[in-house]
């Protein structure tokens, strides 16, 4: 075959130091955007061979006079026009950036694609015509940069040949536009005269502009900083798909923030399930033994089968994001009918999708007037804070802690119709639907507190059947309830009989079996009870799932028994149905039941009497802040 | 320009690498290599595969043979961990380069493709009033509509790059067509944070563009740092190359010495001639292309 197979390079071509910075110019139509970026182009020497000389000849066929932004008007339709339809993208290079630059219209009809252009920048120049100031689509654009969280703007004052050079018009521009600009919590870069038709501060500061000091144009955009490093927020691996197309199962994805490596615990939210990482997997060769950072689309395998999907977020354990049904965000809005309270929408948070519910709207205004009035509805091009309810929880991160995974894009009719930034995540509050609206119980914790003596809590016992949870269980109940106390006991096997009697042995059932469990102790511990729930729950994030549900009121104690003792004492007569191959899904004869690590108490009830293993827990419960002091030794103190 | 005179693409090339972090960091496990122009493009082309691959139900990628779909190929193999999970669709004009076909005869089955070779309608079936060049691709549309026709595809992955000509500038990373496979300009919408629109209407497809982003000295520099396998018509014999594989009777070559990639990639940095300058149907009229792509050619 006579076919061409490079051989490896000895270094990569293109691997330039050089940062590459991507703009997008913006501002009120006719302002002169399309003229600037055709002015930087030649002023840059970035234009190809002859197309200034083409283009002069388009114009005079057309008997028009040439206009610089007849460079970017390449499509026909736009040229009859007279409006610059798109983005479009074209490099140039200062002295030391390689730019991008993202023309995007001024037109407010094609908000949307101003929106899709200025998404993908680092930097933004804002253009203003001097004759005209600041208009409401001027407004709007630095609106809509400080919402899709473009920080570095630079403005321009453009046509100052209109205005004789004057240094008071554009002294006074300058002072509103910056002020508008602050009170979105955005400093300009530089504030620049210039004239694109003619050239003046484009490149240089011509004598016309004398009196200005500051940067040029192309100066200003030498100074931008590339797309801010994400390497240093805690992981956010997003899963985009499960591939299991050999014997590997490969989470896949692209790191948003952090980094990873091969040996990571690592836990998958919103579940919390934990589990740790196996291999980050790659074509042609594999696996990677590096650590991986922000940026990298990547695959990776577990040392242990879980059920993860789509839009579950691969975070490190300790830095988790929240998981919520319920956040606050700051959105802008494309979609012809306005958004109101109620509506329905479909909410993406990177690759996770939820259906979701408008809750509340507030500060509902027009960006582009001066002095807005709020609106109760979010119009077509406008902006506003709206809260959502998520009919499923989703994990994510407010845009101040984590720029990638804190912002959020709403579908209507499977078409993108707003986004914006995820200002706050409801985490402690337990996820609500719209129209449930919990009620308060009539008492307050302390004073139920005052008389049980102690807080509430969920006392979670788990160990493998017949190992003694029920029995310490009771006991402990008992104990609690002769000293004032108001124990209930929650037991699995007996809420299986009502509650739960829906729910099978499959793993998704255990684990639904667990969240009820744990629902429901939290609801009493909420209310000052003690819930002692003895369950075998042998999946350890079943476990971290009802600690997440309990969060501070959660007490585990590991019932350690032998598992031979435990065989052998077999009350129910399980464990001789399970040897017999009758009782399928049975823990205890296999090795399915995971150990807690971090149990606050361990009792091997084989080796102590049940009333020893009662002190035991009791004793936890005081050094832990739930059983209050003896009355003995209050009665001491008086 | 301003050109660093010390920053040429002729020194960066000869030169070896000042320090390259993937590599020199490739046993510090504190530190994660550092990614550069080429590991971000590539970055990026994985997840809009695996976003295509996930949210749609029938998906194919365009093989047109060129060395745009052969980075395309490899990027997703890299997405997929080896195995293109869906088929490379050939709509075969019957007028390309023989070194062409058994390109594709080669690397179809080493690269283990789901190849599909689909045909295209006589050109006596293709609006007569195109000029001669844009009629010929324009048969290549009409092969296309076959073919999706045939497959009920609801995703289509092309290898344009923005770069390559205005009207490709303006696309979307996902690009809704409609029924009859037609590009509306005016009303797409809107694309931001890797956020796709994904929802074609029934019977209507989505073009799906992985290396919009690329640009033509990205696709040599990726080629070569892959060594993925190209054409020999790319590379220079007696004075000429081609820049850009289409039907053997539309497109030209371009006057060039380059006889490899390094010596293509400092020929690129130092002309203003553009890539399609060989593809006749560019230059027919001023709108000609963009007819075509308002039709749904690519």
């Amino acid at each position: 075959m006579n076919m061409i197979v490079t051989t490896a390079p000895p270094s990569t071509p293109n691997g330039t130091t050089r940062p590459q910075v991507r703009i997008v110019i913006v501002g009120h139509v006719d302002h002169g955007k399309s003229t600037l970026v055709g002015r930087l182009l030649h002023e840059t020497g970035s234009l190809p061979e002859g197309k200034l000389d083409m283009l002069k000849a388009v114009s005079a066929r057309r008997g028009m006079p040439f206009e610089w932004s007849f460079l970017l008007d390449a499509l026909q339709t736009e040229r009859d026009q007279g409006i610059t339809i798109d983005t479009t993208q074209i490099r140039f290079r200062t002295n030391s950036r390689d730019i991008v630059l993202i023309d995007a219209p001024g037109h407010a009809e094609f908000l949307r694609n101003m929106i899709t252009g200025a998404s993908q920048a680092d930097g933004a120049v804002l253009i203003i015509d001097a004759l005209e100031g600041v208009r409401d689509q001027t407004r709007r654009h630095g609106y809509l940069l400080h919402l899709l969280g473009v920080k570095q703007v630079a403005v321009v004052v453009n046509k100052m040949d209109r205005v004789d050079f004057s240094v008071n018009r554009f002294n006074a521009i300058s002072d509103e536009i910056s002020a508008h600009l602050n009170g979105l919590g955005v400093t300009p870069t530089a504030v620049i005269p210039i004239s694109a038709r003619d050239g003046d501060g484009v490149a240089e500061r011509t004598d016309r502009i004398g009196w200005y000091k500051g940067p040029s144009v192309v100066e200003a955009l030498d100074r931008l900083e590339p797309a801010r490093a994400l390497e240093a927020l805690p992981l956010r691996l997003p899963v985009q798909a499960i591939y299991k197309f050999d014997d590997r199962r490969i989470v896949a994805g692209r790191i948003e923030s952090g980094n990873l490596i091969a040996g990571d615990e690592i836990v998958i939210m919103p579940a919390g399930k934990i589990a740790r990482i196996k291999s980050v997997e790659s074509w042609p060769v594999t696996s990677v033994a590096s650590r991986q950072g922000a940026g990298r689309s990547v695959g990776i395998t577990l040392d242990r089968e879980l059920f993860i999907e789509r839009g579950d977020i691969v975070a490190h354990a300790g830095s988790a994001p929240r998981e919520t049904r319920r956040l606050r965000a700051r959105i802008f809005w494309l979609h012809d009918k306005p958004l109101a309270r109620g509506d329905q929408l479909l909410v993406r948070c990177g690759p996770k999708e939820s259906r979701a519910t408008v809750v509340a709207i507030e500060k509902a205004i027009d960006p582009g007037e001066l002095s807005s009035s709020e609106n109760r509805v979010i119009g077509r091009n406008h902006v506003g804070e709206i809260d959502i309810s998520l009919s499923s929880p989703i994990a994510t991160d407010p845009y101040t802690e984590n720029p990638r995974t804190g912002r959020l894009v709403i579908e209507v009719s499977g078409r993108i119709a707003g986004g914006g930034l995820v200002l706050s995540v409801d985490a402690g509050q337990r996820a609500v639907p719209v129209d449930i609206v919990p009620v308060e119980s009539a008492l307050r914790p302390d004073e139920r507190s005052a008389r049980y003596r102690h807080n509430g809590a969920v006392v979670w016992l788990t160990g493998l059947p017949a190992s003694g949870k029920s029995t310490l269980a009771k006991a402990l109940e008992r104990r609690l309830f002769s000293h004032g106390g108001s124990p209930i006991l929650l037991d699995g096997d007996t809420l299986r009989a009502g509650l739960n009697s829906d729910l099978g042995f499959s793993a998704a059932d255990r684990s639904e079996n667990i969240r009820r469990l744990a629902e429901v102790a939290t609801h009493l511990a909420r209310n000052g009870h003690i819930a002692i729930v003895a369950a075998v729950s042998p999946a350890r994030e079943d476990r971290a799932a009802a600690r997440r549900i309990a969060d501070t009121a959660f007490r585990e104690i590991h019932v350690a028994t032998p598992a031979e003792v435990c065989e052998e004492r077999d009350p129910k007569g399980h464990y001789k149905k399970a040897r017999a191959g009758a009782l399928a899904s049975f823990t205890g004869i296999g090795n399915d039941y995971e150990k807690p690590d971090a149990a606050e108490l361990v009792i091997d009830t084989s080796k102590r009497t049940v009333a020893e293993a009662t002190d035991e827990v009791e004793h936890m419960l005081k050094t832990t802040g739930v059983l209050f002091d003896e009355v003995v030794d209050l009665a001491a103190n008086i | 320009m301003h050109l660093l005179k010390d920053d040429s693409a002729a020194d960066r090339v000869s030169k070896p690498a000042p320090a390259d972090p993937a590599r020199a960091q490739e046993f510090s496990a504190d530190v994660a290599p550092s990614m550069d122009h080429l590991d971000q493009l590539e970055a990026q082309s994985i997840y809009i595969f695996r976003e295509a691959f996930a949210r749609l139900k029938k998906i194919a990628l365009l093989w047109s043979l060129g060395k745009d779909s052969n980075v395309m190929i490899w990027l997703a193999r890299k997405a997929f961990f080896g195995k293109m999970p869906f088929p490379a669709l050939h709509v075969d004009t019957g007028k390309k380069f023989p070194e062409m076909y058994r390109f594709r005869d080669h690397y179809g089955k080493e690269w283990d493709l789901d190849l599909r070779v689909e045909p295209c309608p006589p050109i006596d079936a293709v609006d007569p009033t195109l000029p001669p060049a844009a009629r010929s691709a324009a048969r290549k549309t009409e092969g296309l509509k076959m073919a999706l026709a045939k497959y009920g595809f609801d995703g289509l992955i092309a290898g344009i790059r923005r770069d390559e000509e205005a009207t490709r500038a303006k696309e979307r990373v996902f690009s809704p067509r409609g029924l009859e496979g037609n590009w509306d300009v005016r009303d797409q919408p809107p694309e931001f944070w890797d956020h796709f629109n994904a929802s074609p209407p029934q019977g209507a497809h989505l073009r799906i563009h992985p290396i919009l982003h690329w640009t033509e000295a990205d696709i040599w520099a990726y080629t070569k740092r892959e060594n993925i396998p190209i054409i020999p018509l790319y590379l220079a014999r007696n004075g000429k190359r081609y820049r850009s594989l289409g039907d053997q009777d539309i497109t030209n070559p371009v006057a060039s010495n380059a006889s490899n990639i390094d010596e293509i990639l400092i020929e690129l940095e130092q002309t203003k001639v553009p890539e399609r300058s060989g593809r006749a149907l560019d230059h027919e009229t001023e709108d000609a292309f963009e007819r075509l792509r308002v039709a749904g050619y690519l």
